[in-house]
């Protein structure tokens, strides 16, 4: 009963800020500069200004506000999303493609700062006050200090410009067919990017993750596990591994936003074509309908990781979940 | 009557702390300085003394579990070998064992059972030593959380029992109990001792460590000030040698509730000669300067050079 209760508000409260969501970003969106038609058909062409009054009016760029709004909205409820115009396709269908493709980008940088900040977190709190602790807190210190797209420049730089060593940019080789593109050829483009996507995520799980096992250690209960002989790699396996996974799953599921924020910059820097790409297109060009899609599915995409993040912290956390039982 | 055999001692023990001083000037402080204990098989020793005064600190000392900024100066001896390093590494969670004050002490997400048996015990001995303090099969899956405030003293005793502790150092094992449970607690603890183990009982409840200890040792701003058998301690003041454990009696609510004035110094502010004379109605010159050396006195121990 109770479940179904929770489940049922974190239901509404998920549509309630889509809602609110959708409303400021249509908003936003029509009051930009950027005149969606001349960014369609480009500042050099020569169509007169009656054949961008016909597409305006195609368009239905002159009904008030409002309307425009409404019209979006009863589309989306009947499942259109509307057409992108940047890429002259429906909104869902760009969605799709560059999801997928933002999806294994996010997930990889995801994976390596959850799993490098844990361990440099751990090293850095178990030596706490050692040369290897102020080494790994002042890395990450500059590291979260640093955005991520400037991060990206200089690995550009230095790994792709001056040794050769990575692509410069993309998801896959230029002028390749798409059916000749190999897994390798995929993965050898995404190195750089998901690293520009795991540092922002990296210094903050390490800093979280040092602290706690700090605390950990100078608990009363790995006190008295020394006084029953064990070792401190057997306290910390035994006990820190288990006190500061649950907080650090925690944390690693409510950085979504953080992720998805970073996807748009590092995706901009490696013109990886992704769903933080397509967004910058669809500022750049007005693009109404894919910018509110994508802000929609960044939402549900935010909401989903601290949904997990509340479920896992319930079902890891015995005092929540037995406690619950009694 | 057979001389009973010593299983742990200790001489001139002190235990001092590395502090950053002003900036980075490193200076050390010494908590605990010329202390002198020693537990016989069979026999439970109280430690009395008011916060501070490095009951707990002693404690670590003897397991070796002392933070890394510690250092430690003396001589300890476990069954007559020298407990160095090696020999605490080797003997806690074994020989030597710490009953902890609370189940703050116990990992709050792991099962019981498994804590109980450690690294060192096994299942089938965590099962005799439930079996013996009456705890159920469910108990051993239980999360500390879980447990009531008995059951959780019962679990934090079979920690010691299972690894057949010669040495029990139990550390505050009573505060938050009502008075039947300490008494309870500090029954279990008698019985412990009287299968042949040592027990050092660290405690604030003076009139519970009364009734269940065989001796009696009064710490003082880190130091041992006297040591004495229980019957004085229950006789009163004129069967006590020490100023202080004196004053301390005379402190006790049922004694008159009298306090005496002044506060025990801090580690670091320490008077020289006697730690006790700035406060003591007997001081004389002498008492001021200089080390005071520990004295057997009618069946006890004590560091007064007026004590009769």
């Amino acid at each position: 009963m109770n479940t179904l209760k929770y489940l049922g508000s974190t239901l509404i409260r998920m549509l309630l800020l889509l809602f609110g969501v959708s409303i400021v970003c249509f908003f936003l969106i029509i009051s930009s500069p950027i005149d969606p038609v001349d960014a369609y058909v480009g500042s050099e062409s020569n169509i007169s200004q009656e054949q961008k009054d016909v597409i305006a009016e195609h368009w239905g760029l002159n009904d008030p506000p409002v309307q425009r709004y409404i019209t979006w909205l009863k589309n989306l409820l009947h499942g259109d999303m509307g057409d992108s115009i940047a890429f002259k396709k429906p909104v869902v269908q760009v969605l799709k493609e560059r999801f997928v493709t933002s999806l294994v980008l996010m997930i990889t940088a995801w994976v390596i700062s959850g799993i490098l900040g844990f361990i440099l977190g751990i090293l850095s709190g178990v030596f706490s006050g050692s040369v290897m602790d102020r080494i790994i807190k002042t890395f990450c210190f500059i590291l979260s200090s640093t955005p991520a797209f400037w991060i990206g420049l200089l690995l550009l730089i230095v790994f792709s410009v001056n040794l050769g060593w990575f692509p410069v940019g993309f998801a896959v080789p230029v002028g390749k067919a798409a059916e000749d593109v190999t897994l390798l050829d995929r993965i050898y483009h995404l190195i750089l990017p998901a690293f520009t996507l795991s540092i922002t995520g990296v210094s903050n799980i390490a800093l979280h993750t040092r602290q706690k096992i700090i605390d950990v250690m100078k608990s009363e209960y790995v006190l008295f596990a020394k006084a029953r002989g064990e070792t401190t790699w057997q306290v910390i396996k035994r006990h820190g591994l288990r006190n500061i996974a649950i907080p650090a799953i925690t944390l690693q599921f409510a950085s979504f936003s953080e992720l998805f924020g970073g996807s748009v910059l590092a995706e901009q820097v490696f013109s990886y074509p992704g769903l933080g790409n397509a967004a910058t297109t669809a500022g750049l060009k007005s693009d109404v309908p894919l910018l509110l899609g994508v802000a929609l599915f960044s939402v549900l995409f935010v909401f989903a990781g601290n949904f997990i993040a509340n479920l896992l912290y319930g079902i890891l956390n015995p005092e929540i979940r037995e406690g619950s039982e009694k | 009557m057979e001389q009973k055999k010593n299983i742990l001692s200790v001489k001139n023990l002190s235990v001092s702390f590395k502090m950053y001083d002003k900036g980075l000037e490193q200076k050390d402080l010494k908590v605990i300085s010329n202390l002198n204990i020693s537990v016989q098989e069979g026999e439970i020793l109280a430690i009395a003394g008011s916060s501070g005064s490095g009951k707990s600190l002693l404690a670590s000392a003897i397991l070796g579990i002392l933070p890394n900024n510690a250092s430690v100066d003396g001589i300890m001896t476990y069954c007559g070998m020298e407990l160095t390093e090696e020999l605490q590494k080797k003997l806690r969670g074994k020989e030597i064992a710490l009953v902890p004050q609370s189940v703050a002490y116990l990992d709050p997400l792991m099962h019981v059972g498994s804590q109980v048996v450690g690294v060192r015990g096994t299942l089938e001995k965590m099962r005799t030593a439930f079996k013996r303090y009456e705890l159920s099969k469910e108990v051993e899956t239980m999360y500390p959380f879980q447990l009531s405030g008995g059951m959780a003293r019962r679990i934090l005793l079979s920690t010691a029992v299972i690894g057949d502790a010669r040495l029990i150092v139990a550390d505050e094992p009573t505060p938050g109990l009502s008075k039947e449970m300490a008494k309870d607690a500090m029954g279990h603890l008698r019985t412990l001792a009287d299968e042949g183990r040592g027990i050092i009982l660290i405690t604030h409840d003076i009139d519970l460590a009364f009734e269940y200890a065989d001796r009696v040792a009064v710490f003082y701003a880190g130091t041992t000030v006297e040591t004495a058998p229980v019957e004085d301690f229950r006789n009163g003041p004129e069967s006590l040698r020490h100023p202080y454990s004196k004053a301390l009696w005379e402190a006790l609510p049922q004694n008159g509730f009298k306090p005496i004035p002044g506060t025990q110094p801090y580690a670091g502010s320490l008077p020289e000669g006697c730690l006790f004379w700035p406060r003591c109605p007997v001081r004389t010159e002498a008492c001021m300067k200089g080390e005071i050396p520990s004295r057997s006195l009618r069946g006890g121990e004590v560091c007064c050079i007026h004590a009769t």
